[in-house]
């Protein structure tokens, strides 16, 4: 028996699509290729399988969603997948959450920041800076997004330079995209404990 | 970077030569690929059961629903035949059928996390085949994306002026 995972959490869940992902095997060349399926290479997550059906939008997107996430400058990838945690966390989007609020702990090597959040949401107690951060992205998350001329001026009077505000922008916005995928062609699913 | 042809930076107004276009060009490759991305999307060679006029429709839709009426002016001017449907809540008896779609739209635009395994199996019993759910969420994710780097800039550009 498999159980959906309603509840936040940093353990990663595994992500059980809702439609019929592709098959690897009547996988057609541009789907092979967005997919990088080499000799050497032929493990595929459901997930990229089941966006293998849009390959054009794929193709785009994961380029575009590493260099949001991992280009050098600008923001901390610390800070980044502070952005990507707090538009999951709007969208409820529990698969992504628990992926970026891990990477957060390890970056930071730390987990009292996403203990806090995951505990106290909106209340939780973060530095000035963090607060700053968590509410710009979740304010920006919201739909219609709700972000305002203060809270660009509080990312700004916390230290944040505007490459770090553009940096910041992006990885937001970017999970306005990724939970409008995961958590909507899927659900998350509690692992199979091991005996 | 060529401002008039990338949709972010033009819907924001963010000049050639100022403050923040130098700051956007040190994520020029990722403006450039959001651009690619707008095409991949809303003008893909393979469009399923959603023709290119229909996906400029939805997205001027999404657009409104976000309060965006500068974009959604933006994509309803290649909306053809479906221009109706970019208005929310207007019921269009020229396309009934796509009232399953559209209801699916907007539901996964603007109360995204109460999306659920309903919503899914909903459109297949419509008769949407799971290669054309992707397409659909694709497309309506990706402008939850624009409409957010758009709004972000235009932050950063009252900012600084």
């Amino acid at each position: 028996m498999t159980r959906i995972v309603h509840k936040f959490t940093r353990r990663v869940p595994e992500w059980r699509p809702r439609l019929e992902p592709v098959k690897l095997e009547e996988a057609t060349r541009e789907q092979l290729d967005a997919l990088r399926v080499t000799p050497s290479n032929t493990k595929v997550s459901d997930y990229v399988l089941t966006l293998a059906h849009d390959v054009e939008s794929l193709s785009v997107r994961s380029p575009l969603f590493n260099a949001i996430m991992y280009d050098r400058g600008g923001m901390s990838r610390e800070e980044r997948e502070l952005g990507a945690l707090a538009a999951s966390m709007v969208n409820r989007c529990i698969y992504c959450a628990a992926v970026h609020a891990d990477r957060h702990a390890k970056l930071a090597k730390d987990n009292s920041v996403t203990d806090e959040l995951f505990a106290n949401g909106d209340k939780a107690d973060l530095s000035p800076r963090n607060r700053a951060i968590f509410d710009f992205a979740r304010k920006a998350a919201e739909a219609p997004p709700s972000a305002g001329p203060e809270d660009i001026d509080k990312l700004s009077r916390v230290g944040l330079s505007d490459e770090e505000i553009f940096d910041l922008i992006l990885s937001s916005s970017l999970f306005g995209w990724a939970n409008r995928l995961m958590h909507v062609l899927g659900d998350p699913v509690g692992r199979k404990e091991t005996v | 970077m060529n401002v008039s042809d990338l949709t972010v930076l033009k819907q924001a107004g963010v000049t050639p030569d100022s403050t923040l276009s130098g700051v956007v060009s040190m994520r020029g490759n990722i403006i450039g690929m959001t651009q690619a991305a707008e095409v991949a999307v809303l003008r893909p060679k393979e469009t399923g059961a959603f023709p290119h006029d229909l996906r400029a429709a939805i997205a001027a839709r999404v657009a409104r629903l976000a309060g965006d009426e500068t974009l959604a002016a933006y994509y309803v001017s290649d909306a053809g035949q479906y221009a109706a449907l970019a208005v929310p809540g207007e019921p269009d008896i020229q396309h009934e059928e796509l009232a399953v779609v559209l209801s699916f739209v907007d539901k996964i635009a603007n109360q995204t996390r109460d999306a659920a395994g309903d919503d899914i199996s909903g459109l297949q019993a419509a008769g949407i085949a799971d290669a054309d759910i992707v397409r659909l969420c694709e497309l309506v994710a990706f402008l939850a994306f624009q409409i957010r780097v758009i709004s972000g800039l235009r932050l950063m550009n009252g900012k600084n002026k």
